[in-house]
């Protein structure tokens, strides 16, 4: 029998209120609601990291902190390790909320400047784990920052004493410490200049196959997504349009919205300035989105039709959903309008891949 | 300078006061930007990229809080060539904004948020040119429309909160270029940005560029966006340019050992959804420019320094092909080893 997943979630709904302004308050309307994440369907398997990706503004955040009963959602069913956590009171969500587990983008707010680095890593086992005592806690606390590549002499030391890349371990190590079954990660790297990107998506990838992480990484970086993901949910406007594994996702997207912006990426790749498609204006409203489907708006393939029905997300292919009526579009591939790199010898995937890089490659990991 | 650049730079050296003495952060910057042809500058935070730059702009605290030395040569109006550094505050101000632009990477933090968006263009436009007000307003509608805002006539009269990422960022574009500037600094436009809207940001500054001729210093730590919008490409490292060339150079031959980190750190998009193992990585930290390493500035976090050559000659900035130089003592070898692993 096929396992269940970790994490399943049904019609999920978050909506906030606006805030209502003088005159809206006289005339008592209350229709408006920042639909923040309008009907998701999602599960992600032991052991598997999901990527989440999207637009400033699709919901992937709301939809994390939904996930993890932050923000305890609107409407729709949270089911994790075959318990639904959804109606629960935080006396009840309190064993589930030691599995789970978050990392946060700024290492520079998520940690409370007036803590030792111990004191912050002890924290969560104080809540969690009140049979420690101090000593078991600082050892636990030592663990968790040796795990993330920091020597242990390290926790008595504050958080400003360290780089951004060191924060981000160390909110890494935090949420280890109470050893969860799943992390949701929110922009983890993208506050990080790029070689320290590395090594924190080098020891995600350490970790998770360590402790045998389940994960939901939201980014909005496709390339650190096609990295560290099994699987890949594309969002717009708080819904999946497309999701997939993550190959599958890069070869054959099938979504207007997915192909769009994966040619937007930049690639370092001199002299090949490809055939762009270039999105115009911005994401619309949540308050008040397009009827139909929410991209089309901003879609080239546009029909009358996609104006009717919200399109649903449909399975076109083993594990391959995408909620877009349009079967007949031959969408483009960023894998395909490009030569491959072993076919091409001036690529620089090629290039850096025969230097190798011994020394520099192997310090940190 | 000659007569197809627009802003040469020479022996730029910036140095802060800490203590009794100075620091260097700077050392000895030298490059032209040509009219139409577009420098990226990319380095790793603390590299010293937006020092350089806003030393360029004379954006930095005055002396004797700093000290600039060498020369940022640019054309005025006339065409007569002036200096910026030498030059005081009471005429930098003339030619900032007005030869000279800048944008920055947060448009909300650079854009006045008690003021319309149309009344700070026309601010710009009026504080180098005499205008009625009428007048400037009418200039800074057709810069929005040039700068593809949507509805331009409504957003002249929004405040910055009222509009998005990339329609801020659009508006500080067109106050940059108000006064058709030869030379734009953009200090890392896109960052902040969407990718679906970085690209909208790229497209635009290149259709502008093709338009106008100006020559634009790009400031970026993305090498995708280097690929993209440059045409040659410097790296920064503790103050010090190690590497600089075309484009197609530096990306796709890099030589000196940093540029090959930081290329090999990037996760390579083609391999996305492979088993791909560990990126690459640089071990260490950018140092710190009062305790400089001795040497190469690099080689306490190079793994081809070598005792001895590394941390005791200091590597002058070589060129090796045409157009293409480097700063590192050992090149030549790694160069024949790369051969020979091929």
């Amino acid at each position: 029998m096929k396992e269940r997943p970790l994490i399943d979630v049904v019609g999920l709904k978050k909506y906030f209120p606006v805030r209502k302004t003088f005159l809206a308050h006289r005339r008592d309307r209350d229709d408006n609601l920042v639909r923040a994440v309008d009907g998701v369907d999602l599960s992600i398997a032991r052991g598997e990291v999901l990527g989440l990706v999207g637009e400033s503004g699709s919901g992937k955040s709301t939809l994390g902190r939904s996930l993890m009963m932050l923000d305890p959602p609107t409407e729709g069913h949270i089911v994790f390790d075959n318990v639904e956590i959804t109606p629960f009171n935080d006396r009840l969500l309190k064993p589930y909320r030691k599995r789970m587990q978050m990392i946060f983008q700024d290492p520079y707010g998520s940690l409370n400047p007036r803590m030792s680095v111990g004191d912050i890593l002890a924290m969560p086992l104080r809540f969690h784990n009140p049979e420690l005592d101090a000593a078991g806690r600082r050892e636990k606390a030592g663990q968790a920052l040796e795990t993330v590549g920091l020597a242990a002499q390290y926790l008595d030391r504050y958080p400003h004493e360290f780089s951004g890349g060191q924060r981000q371990r160390i909110g890494i190590a935090r949420a280890l410490t109470l050893e969860p079954e799943f992390i949701m990660a929110d922009e983890p790297v993208s506050a990080l200049d790029v070689s320290v990107q590395a090594q924190v998506l080098n020891l995600f990838a350490r970790i998770r196959q360590q402790m045998n992480l389940t994960m939901l990484f939201v980014t909005h970086d496709l390339a650190v997504v096609g990295h560290i993901a099994d699987r890949v949910a594309v969002m717009y406007l708080g819904r999946i349009v497309e999701i997939a594994p993550t190959r599958e996702l890069f070869s054959h997207p099938r979504h207007p919205y997915t192909e769009a912006l994966m040619s937007a990426i930049p690639m370092p790749e001199p002299g090949q300035r490809r055939q762009r498609i270039v999105l115009q204006g911005d994401i619309p409203s949540p308050i008040s989105p397009p009827s139909g489907c929410a991209f089309r708006t901003r879609c080239p393939y546009v029909l009358p039709a996609c104006a009717q029905d919200r399109p649903l997300l449909r399975e076109v292919s083993a594990g391959h959903g995408v909620a877009c009526i349009r079967d007949d579009l031959g969408l483009v591939s960023p894998l395909t309008a490009h030569p491959s790199p072993s076919a091409s010898t001036t690529s620089l995937a090629s290039t850096t891949s025969a230097y190798s890089l011994p020394s520099i490659a192997n310090v940190r990991s | 300078m000659n007569a197809d650049e627009k802003i040469a730079v020479a022996h730029l050296n910036v140095a802060f006061r800490k203590g009794a003495g100075y620091v260097p952060v700077v050392h000895d910057i030298n490059f032209t930007i040509g009219a139409g042809e577009t420098l990226a500058l990319v380095g790793e935070s603390g590299s010293g990229k937006s020092v350089t730059s806003l030393a360029i702009m004379k954006l930095l605290a005055e002396a004797p809080k700093t000290r600039i030395d060498g020369s940022a040569i640019v054309a005025d109006r006339h065409g007569a060539p002036i200096d910026l550094v030498a030059m005081g505050e009471q005429q930098m101000r003339h030619v900032r904004g007005n030869r000279v632009a800048m944008i920055f990477q947060e448009p909300l933090t650079s854009l006045n948020p008690v003021h319309r968006v149309g009344d700070q263009i026309a601010e710009a436009i009026r504080f180098h040119e005499s205008l009625s007000k009428a007048d400037a307003r009418a200039r800074a509608l057709a810069l929005l429309e040039q700068v593809g805002i949507p509805e331009p006539v409504k957003r002249l009269d929004c405040y910055p909160h009222e509009l998005s990422g990339g329609m801020r960022q659009r508006v500080m574009i067109a106050i940059a270029l108000a006064m058709e500037p030869d030379v734009l600094i953009a200090d890392e436009p896109t960052t902040a940005l969407d990718v679906t809207v970085q690209a909208q940001i790229l497209d635009l500054l290149r259709n502008l560029q093709k338009k106008n001729g100006m020559a634009i210093l790009f400031i970026t730590h993305n090498f995708g966006v280097v690929a993209e919008i440059a045409d040659r490409v410097m790296v920064m490292y503790a103050g010090r340019i190690v590497e600089q060339g075309s484009v197609s150079q530096v990306l796709s031959s890099p030589r000196m050992p940093y540029t090959r980190g930081l290329l090999a750190a990037v996760p390579r998009f083609e391999q996305a959804g492979l088993a791909q193992g560990e990126l690459g990585t640089i071990a260490g930290f950018v140092p710190d420019p009062s305790t400089p390493p001795s040497g190469c500035a690099f080689h306490p976090r190079c793994g081809y320094s070598i005792a001895g050559r590394c941390d005791q000659q200091a590597p002058v900035l070589e060129e090796i092909e045409m157009g293409h130089q480097l700063r590192c003592v050992r090149w030549r070898e790694l160069a024949t080893e790369q051969e020979g692993a091929r």
